[in-house]
């Protein structure tokens, strides 16, 4: 069984409903994130999960037990909020120290813990300092340590990384990764951001219209993406109309060009409208570039990104884009230019509604 | 030349604000005849009905102020919380004491709570001043809400609340350890308003015949020459010493408000 299952959450404010139908387990020690654009419901769920939002039907189950009736401060659940949300009137050590205050633990364990927690965010040395004489990163890392140290069952991370700079997000991510690992804690992380998804989650959940649109591996959400939603959310993916002109061979048509599919198109017809969808790092237009399928087109654009650049290339009525690696040696093609793409069949992936 | 009308004016509300004070503390030292003395403040401060008068406002106010934070912050606190569509409905509610006049809050409480009443407050000495402290915290209400209010928009109510939820705290906690003293100095300067209107507050003690500073004024002042002077000059010194301590508390704040 699981150690956290969410079964067939709704969730209406009103006659708007926010989530429907929301089914998910999550095993114990796993580090799972929430994904998807703003207003797509994943806040909602992981607030109910708290306990701050209560669902309008559906069962919230931790450790085997209904967290349905529970309160928020019943729940043992740590939380660590966008806004970082420490007590402006305490210092470091009370704020790390107060749920265990409010849970009655002897002062000389409390001491003990806070400095492990402290040590385990390396503050030890802010201890005495007001949150207003912290940095955003260290706010945020003292609220981490508050949040865990009271052991909670679930830690839930409420976008904790969206009010920092970049260099700070991927530093603190990874090390939030890092603690979450070393205490095992099982974890839920909403987030907006694809890339901070993908790179610390062991599953994540694409959300969009209060619907979890995918659950999978961040490799399976990023190499097999199993909507045009998620397709187009997570990575740059682009998205190419064609028509199906034999389904037994995987023949599509792309404007005047015809390609092979790696395997037959299952559950269409000839003449059917499909939706194609190829990675930007999957296409090379180098000379001599591998690949058992060609598209030929006209560029559109090149976009310098510093280690790659990025071209657009209009073939049919799209615009497929594809990244080459910098080399100073090498002139990047310019608008107007008629090249080849060149790419593996098996990178392209075939998009369901 | 606007300089000089912007200046002209000032020097006009300085001098029409000052100089009746300086005349009547300048009178409030003439009791002896042909130099300035504190005589007519020693006579006052000697006086055992001031001591009782003062003392007795002193009890009141603290008690009106205990009793204004537990009504004032818990309530602020959940209509920001639970109910900020009411909170045009409420801030409405605490000014009613600013629009209706004292002695019609007064009148009323006589009628409610006299004797032949079903809680007959003004039957005993301990229910009179609790009637008192009621009204004097009406008075004060549009003070101390006011103030509590605009303490706690400078904190994120709402996640703070749910931080310390999260960490098992119930309300009690939320209130006390968190909610309250984030909001102290904000309380406090409600608490000094509230001090210095229940000092100088007159109607309501008067009817429910109490013996408050503000009816040993209004007695002492029919009665005497100096002595009422001297009187008033303590009395503004009581309510500018109340509004310097908001002041100084106000810099003892060791947070700064949260940027979120």
């Amino acid at each position: 069984m699981s150690f956290l299952s969410l079964t067939s959450i709704k969730k209406s404010f009103g006659p708007v409903q926010v989530v429907h139908d929301f089914n998910m387990n999550i095993e114990k020690g796993e580090f799972v994130s929430f994904l998807g654009p703003s207003g797509c419901g994943k806040t909602t769920v992981l607030r109910m999960i708290a306990g701050f939002e209560t669902p309008t039907s559906g069962q919230i189950v931790i450790n085997g037990k209904d967290q349905n009736a529970l309160k928020p401060n019943q729940r043992n659940i740590g939380m660590v909020f966008q806004a970082y949300a420490l007590f402006p009137n305490m210092n470091v050590h009370d704020n790390v120290a107060f749920g265990l205050k409010v849970a009655g633990v002897d002062k000389s364990e409390i001491d003990a813990r806070v400095k492990q927690m402290l040590g385990l965010i390396k503050l030890e040395h802010l201890a005495d300092r007001f949150p207003y004489q912290l940095s955003g990163g260290q706010q945020q890392r003292v609220a981490l340590a508050r949040a865990i140290a009271v052991k909670p069952q679930v830690l839930l991370l409420d976008e904790p990384l969206s009010a920092l700079d970049a260099k700070i997000r991927v530093s603190l991510r990874e090390e939030i990764r890092q603690i979450q690992q070393q205490l095992g804690i099982t974890t839920v992380f909403v987030t907006h951001d694809q890339e901070e998804a993908l790179s610390i989650s062991d599953r994540i959940v694409v959300m969009n219209a209060g619907r979890a649109d995918q659950i999978g591996t961040p490799f399976e959400i990023y190499n097999t993406p199993s909507t045009r939603f998620v397709a187009s959310f997570v990575g740059t993916l682009s998205i190419i109309e064609g028509k199906v002109a034999d389904p037994a061979s995987g023949a599509v048509t792309i404007g005047n060009q015809q390609i092979a599919l790696k395997d037959p198109i299952a559950g269409m017809k000839g003449g059917d409208s499909i939706s194609l969808a190829l990675r930007p790092e999957a296409g090379s237009i180098a000379e001599g570039a591998k690949g058992d399928t060609a598209l030929a087109g006209e560029v559109v654009s090149t976009s310098f990104l510093g280690s790659v650049i990025r071209t657009r290339l209009r073939v049919g009525g799209d615009v497929i884009s594809f990244d080459m690696f910098n080399n100073p040696g090498v002139a990047p093609p310019v608008s107007g230019d008629n090249v080849t793409l060149r790419f593996a069949a098996k990178d392209l992936l075939v998009i369901r509604e | 030349m606007k300089k000089i009308w912007a200046w002209g004016a000032l020097v006009f509300g300085l001098l029409y604000f000052t100089l009746p004070l300086i005349g009547m503390t300048n009178f409030s030292l003439k009791m002896r005849r042909g130099e300035y003395s504190f005589d007519a403040y020693a006579k006052v401060f000697a006086d055992p009905r001031f001591q009782e008068t003062f003392t007795y406002s002193v009890m009141q106010a603290l008690f009106t102020i205990v009793f204004g934070v537990l009504l004032v912050v818990p309530t602020a606190y959940w209509v920001r919380l639970k109910l900020p569509r009411l909170r045009p409905v409420i801030e409405f509610i605490t000014l009613l004491p600013l629009v209706i006049p004292a002695i019609v809050i007064v009148f009323g409480y006589i009628r409610l709570y006299n004797t032949s009443s079903w809680l007959p407050l003004t039957g005993s000495l301990t229910g009179t001043n609790i009637l008192l402290m009621f009204g004097y915290a009406t008075l004060a209400l549009p003070y101390m809400y006011r103030a509590v209010d605009t303490g706690l928009r400078t904190i994120d109510v709402g996640t703070l609340t749910e931080a310390a939820q999260s960490l098992g705290a119930g309300w009690t906690t939320i209130l006390a350890k968190i909610i309250l003293p984030n909001v102290l100095v904000a309380v406090l300067s409600g608490a000094f308003l509230t001090f210095a209107i229940v000092i100088g507050e007159f109607t309501m003690a008067a009817l429910l015949n109490r013996p408050a500073f503000g009816p040993y004024m209004q007695l002492l002042g029919a009665n005497r020459a100096y002595e009422p002077a001297a009187l008033a000059v303590i009395a503004f010194g009581i309510t500018w010493g109340c509004l310097g301590l908001i002041q100084l508390v106000s810099r003892f704040q060791k947070s700064a408000p949260p940027k979120a």
